[in-house]
């Protein structure tokens, strides 16, 4: 993952996870002590109603921003002005148009999105994974001394190397055109740069968990090494391997700074470069456009978001069980 | 998330045995793998390594043609060990540490290096290649058509898919053929010399290349280059700078200024004035010093270093204490569809940052945005143009943005706090509010103090909502590179690098070093503080 330095999208998981957990021990707590008897209003507002008016002020405050943009997605008037009528209208011609100009190529973006993001989520997980198995399961000598180096190497984030990736994918460009710049085969392989470091400790962490007893049995059973990795313990350890892969497509959605610095050809670019390019040329006369791309481009994030955070809480109950 | 400790558990000391056990252990861990590794996977080892060697070869290959030696000799150096690593029985970690390790090794380790040299270098726009294609780029650019030149019957020949010039004599009729940098040589005909010769049609549809052709007379590049506009007849031309290879100068020879490579990457006249394109050299610690003297680059450069600080920090206090605020507020048990709230919080979370940014933009316009218009009925207030209200919008969109993500922190750090410390507080006669200060406040800042460390690390290099938001604007206007009030210091570093005309890879690099140094300087006191911290409890 390029951006993992970045504590925004690579370290929510463990926190995350233990907020939900705990959440979901304290409903069940207080589902058991239920039978209180009604309170009064009085009392009741001042325990916890008071809470409910600050809940539905920071509902409007966070949720106000997606409603205006699903608003303005809808509206044909296009322009910022005419978005302000929250919800005036409906009318889907915005989607539509967002796929009509060839200056704009949306489709191109949104599937380079994907490609890009899923390549890279792909390769992250399974290039942190080897490097986690041999720091949890093999004693070698360099194997502190390697973890170690990890985490300062990572301290150095490839965003600030940019200048110096640039320059380094001209010169493969020179090579090897098909992986230097404006490749996106080279953008992949610039992100998975970064796939050791944070993940690593993250599923280093993981594999830990899982009892090297497994490990010795299937050994004994006759399997080798990697029949072991591949079969049995990526299985075992599927939850983290989910949690890595979608915090590093998220990143990845999320980069633009690498993105524009590798990505030059508008077919080749990735949402968050074109949408910016989109938006800084023409903000005032296709809002409903780029409203229309927003929503589109929100979905997957978001969902996977929302579906990340259940799956961490299940994998880690579940591991816990274990 | 905590900074994950290393495993002191060292499990294969645990158990030591003696020497005889144990090589017959590993014999038959060897005999166990070789019994599984079937042949899909020595075909798939064989096919990857294949495919690998074939691409290094293939750059040694390029690269030597290119005399560019060191990398060779590198990728050389590394595509062995590749193959020692997987043919070479054993080596188990390193084979499963291999794969990661060259990703990493280059866009990482050797991009930090490369970064790290970039900035002792003049390196950017005007100053990007050696002294030699400097040169021949100078003498080609201020070409001007010879008067009374003579003119030469010209035919276009193609070979490879580049085009040439067969020229022909005007006084001994002989043939000769030459491309861009490659001078004239006389060849008996093209066919034989195996270029194939244009025909009308052909011209027509390569125009622009082949008016684009520049060809040298010979190998001293002041004798002049033949160009042709029509395709068929090509005059000399001469360039207005004149190159002495002895006396190591450019000379002007409309003006007569004599011009001097005096070790600052670019031929200068006595006054200063400077020709480009120049070439590369190594300027030492020059882009550091200019950081910190040039007027017209300390200044913005301070500002922007002064308001990333301001930035980062207020960017974690305000999201910390909504976030710790909201938690406190929906912790408590007896709170009814606490969940949908939460769901709801996070939603900004979830969001992609870059598309928050654009459309709080939207919103924050002066002239159309839902803030002005809606919200304060027609306003006109420049969100975004004004040097102080785009710095409160940028921390109003960041709010919006960070603060779900210490909501769960904090919600987590605190259920992690046992009631019955609480319980014992209330015991002892503490309120509510001292219970919290005094109790659970510190305790949930040992927990989160790293995470807020890191979340500074992480706002000082926040550069999508700066750069999405209000592209560092409004720009200081005393300013000779391109930044504005907003600008954090990696913004800067992207716009000197890559935004505008005039890119300058050398000072942005120098300014990356910098910002690394400030970031690690920080994470380190404060994770020693918060140690200090942890010890106290």
């Amino acid at each position: 993952m390029a951006l993992n330095s970045n504590p925004l999208t690579s370290q929510p998981a463990p926190a995350l996870a233990e907020a939900l957990a705990d959440d979901r021990r304290g409903a069940v707590a207080a589902e058991k002590a239920a039978p209180t008897p009604r309170r009064p209003f009085g009392r009741w507002f001042r325990e916890t109603g008071w809470r409910h008016i600050i809940g539905i002020v920071m509902l409007l405050f966070c949720a106000f921003p997606l409603a205006y943009v699903l608003s303005a997605s809808l509206n044909p008037g296009g322009t910022l002005l005419t978005a302000n009528s929250l919800f005036s209208t409906f009318d889907l011609g915005a989607y539509f148009r967002l796929f009509e100009n060839p200056s704009q190529p949306y489709g191109a973006w949104f599937v380079n999105t994907l490609v890009i993001g899923l390549a890279t989520a792909f390769g992250t997980v399974l290039l942190g994974a080897l490097a986690a198995y041999a720091f949890s399961r093999m004693r070698f000598t360099g194997r502190r001394f390697g973890l170690l180096t990890l985490l300062l190497v990572q301290m150095f984030p490839q965003l600030l190397a940019f200048v110096a990736i640039f320059l380094l994918m001209s010169a493969i460009a020179d090579i090897f055109p098909a992986l230097g710049l404006n490749s996106q085969l080279g953008l992949i392989m610039v992100y998975l740069g970064g796939a050791l470091g944070v993940n690593t400790y993250l599923m280093y962490g993981f594999f830990n968990t899982v009892p090297a007893s497994i490990d010795e049995a299937a050994k004994i059973d006759g399997a080798g090494h990697a029949r072991i990795f591949f079969t049995i313990i990526l299985r075992l350890v599927a939850p983290i391997l989910a949690v890595v892969g979608l915090l590093s497509f998220l990143a990845t959605t999320n980069d633009f700074v690498i993105a524009s610095v590798v990505l030059s050809d508008p077919d080749k670019q990735t949402l968050a470069v074109g949408l910016y390019q989109f938006v800084s040329q023409e903000t005032a006369r296709n809002w409903s456009v780029f409203a229309a791309g927003a929503v589109l481009a929100a979905i997957i994030p978001v969902a996977l978001f929302l579906a990340l955070q259940r799956f961490i809480v299940g994998g880690l109950t579940a591991g816990s069980v274990k | 998330m905590t900074i994950p400790t290393l495993d002191t558990h060292d499990r294969a000391s645990d158990r030591r045995t003696d020497p005889a056990t144990e090589k017959r252990r590993r014999r038959a861990a060897a005999f166990a793998d070789a019994a599984s590794a079937g042949w899909k996977v020595w075909l798939f080892k064989i096919v990857a390594l294949g495919i690998v060697d074939a691409m290094a070869i293939y750059a040694i290959l390029v690269l030597v043609v290119q005399e560019q030696w060191v990398i060779a000799v590198a990728i050389a150096v590394g595509v062995v060990v590749l193959n020692a690593i997987y043919l070479i029985p054993g080596l188990l970690p390193a084979k499963y540490l291999a794969p990661g390790l060259v990703f990493l090794f280059i866009f990482q380790i050797f991009v930090v290096l490369y970064t790290v040299y970039i900035a002792f270098t003049n390196y950017g726009s005007g100053h990007n290649s050696d002294k030699e294609d400097a040169i021949t780029s100078l003498l080609q650019q201020s070409q001007t058509r010879v008067e009374d030149s003579a003119t030469y019957p010209v035919q276009i020949a193609t070979r490879d898919g580049e085009f040439f010039l067969v020229v022909e004599d005007p006084e001994t009729g002989d043939l000769s053929v030459g491309g861009n940098e490659m001078p004239l040589e006389s060849i008996s005909s093209p066919e034989a010399a195996g270029y194939d010769v244009l025909d009308f049609s052909q011209i027509l549809a390569n125009q622009a290349e082949i008016g684009a052709l520049t060809v040298p007379l010979d190998d001293d590049l002041n004798d002049g280059y033949l160009r042709t506009t029509d395709g068929s007849n090509a005059y000399l031309f001469q360039s207005s700078l004149e190159w002495d290879p002895v006396a190591d100068t450019m000379t002007n020879t409309e003006t007569g200024v004599v011009y001097r490579d005096i070790g600052t990457g670019a031929f200068t006249a006595d006054d200063g004035t400077e020709i480009l394109p120049g070439w590369q050299v190594w300027v030492g610690g020059e882009n550091f010093v200019r950081a910190v003297t040039e007027e017209s680059i300390r200044g913005p450069f301070i500002a922007v270093l002064v308001w990333t600080f301001v930035f980062a920090f207020l960017s974690v206090a305000t999201t910390f204490v909504l976030g710790l605020f909201l938690a406190v507020v929906f912790n408590d048990p007896k709170m009814k569809s606490r969940k949908y709230y939460r769901v709801i919080l996070i939603l900004p979370y979830a969001f992609p940052a870059f598309l928050s940014a654009l459309i709080w933009a939207g919103m924050f316009n002066q002239d159309f945005g839902f803030i002005n218009q809606v919200l304060l009925g027609g306003a006109s207030i420049p969100w975004l143009l004004d040097p102080i209200l785009a710095k409160v919008a940028i921390l109003i969109v960041n709010l919006w943005l960070g603060f779900p993500y210490m909501f769960l922190v904090c919600t987590g750090a605190l259920q992690s706090i046992p009631d019955d410390i609480q319980e014992a507080g209330r015991v002892d006669g503490a309120g509510v509010w001292q219970v919290f200060r005094h109790i659970k406040f510190p305790l949930l800042l040992v927990s989160v103090a790293p995470l807020l460390i890191s979340s500074f690390a992480f706002n000082f290099n926040n550069f999508n909502i700066v750069y999405m938001l209000t592209n560092g604007g409004p720009r200081f206007a005393d300013a000779s590179i391109n930044v504005g009030a907003t600008d954090i210091l990696i913004s800067m570093v992207y716009k000197v690098a890559f935004v505008g005309a005039n890119r300058d890879y050398g000072l942005a690099s120098a300014f990356s070093i910098i910002i690394f140094i400030l970031v690690a300087v920080i994470s380190y006191v404060s994770f020693r503080q918060t140690k200090v911290l942890e010890e106290l409890n």
